[in-house]
């Protein structure tokens, strides 16, 4: 009945696989892709901090402290990306990034 | 012993299940509500693994900061969100296929893995035993990875004025206050003196700079 290290790296495994499902599932809805992203670098978190418990190393949870740093500095301009590309197109509509034909 | 487990099981099923009520869910104002729900769960783990100041911090710029964003930002565009979501049916199959594939790949390096174990001796920063997570986490994030925090605060800052940039903008219309262009406005050029010959009034040929 103890909870291991095995338990948190599942759930962690569990989370970033939703995450990469999120991305698949929501292919036109950009909000809901950045939404998925948050939750794959939360599952990266959380393994980061598991290993840092059970390993007694607490260089792990420095390390989830710089990923939790730049999860939020990509949501922030994720965001703004965001709002510039609706207010020169009127939608947000994934399919319509194209104008440059890459 | 049994309530940490219990406490285990309790916020891993929330977290999971708000995980897939945020890909699922139609609105995206619900997502972002379980987004939060997601997060504040994972920092109910982050407490009982023992780390209490990254629980925090998650609750603290998740919660507090990254969703609210998101929320601000779902309201504020003006988005058909039912159109955005027609393609969801068609999509599953495949993201079923690649998440299933993923997810056994993930079960299958878990099931063959064993800790080496030499593992113990290459530790780089042990976790104190009579300092507080906190204290334990600051005596090394300020000593030995200082420029790594440092390098953080930068990546914050890039970001921040990034977002201003990107979305600040200049309206025409608008007309905003120019100091230099104040100070530098003297009485000459505030108003015009004319002598007016009686009963002639202004030559048409001056009206023009002043008739509007």
């Amino acid at each position: 009945m103890t909870i291991g290290l095995g338990h948190y790296l599942a759930v962690a495994a569990i989370l970033f696989t939703l995450g990469i499902l999120g991305i698949f599932l929501n292919r036109k809805n950009i909000i809901v892709i950045l939404m998925s992203i948050e939750l794959i670098l939360l599952a990266v978190n959380i393994n980061m901090v598991a290993f840092s418990t059970f390993l007694g190393d607490i260089v792990g949870q420095v390390f989830a402290l710089l990923v939790l740093t730049v999860a939020a500095a990509e949501a922030a301009i994720g965001l703004a990306v965001l709002v510039v590309y609706f207010r020169n197109r009127g939608s947000i509509a994934v399919e319509d990034v194209n104008l440059m034909k890459g | 012993m049994i309530l940490p487990a219990l406490f285990f099981y309790l916020f891993a099923s929330v977290c999971v299940a708000s995980a897939v009520m945020v890909i699922a869910s139609r609105n995206p104002v619900h997502s972002v509500l379980f987004l939060i729900l997601a997060f504040v769960n994972a920092s109910g783990l982050f407490v009982l693994m023992g780390a209490e100041f990254l629980a925090m911090l998650l609750i603290v710029v998740y919660v507090g900061a990254v969703a609210v964003l998101f929320l601000f930002v779902i309201m504020m565009l003006d988005v058909d969100f039912t159109q955005l979501r027609e393609g969801f049916i068609q999509y599953l199959p495949f993201g079923l296929v690649i998440g299933a594939i993923f997810l056994a790949e993930l079960l299958l390096v878990a099931g063959g893995w064993v800790m080496n174990p030499s593992v113990t001796k290459s530790i780089t920063a042990a976790i104190p035993t009579n300092v507080s997570n906190t204290e334990a986490l600051g005596l090394v994030l300020y000593t030995k990875y200082m420029h790594y925090f440092q390098l953080a605060g930068m990546v914050l800052l890039v970001a921040m004025i990034g977002a201003i940039v990107l979305t600040l903008r200049h309206k025409v219309k608008v007309r905003r206050q120019d100091i230099n262009v104040q100070n530098a406005r003297n009485p000459e050029l505030a108003m015009e003196v004319r002598k007016v010959a009686t009963g002639q009034g202004l030559q048409d040929a001056d009206a023009g700079s002043w008739v509007k």
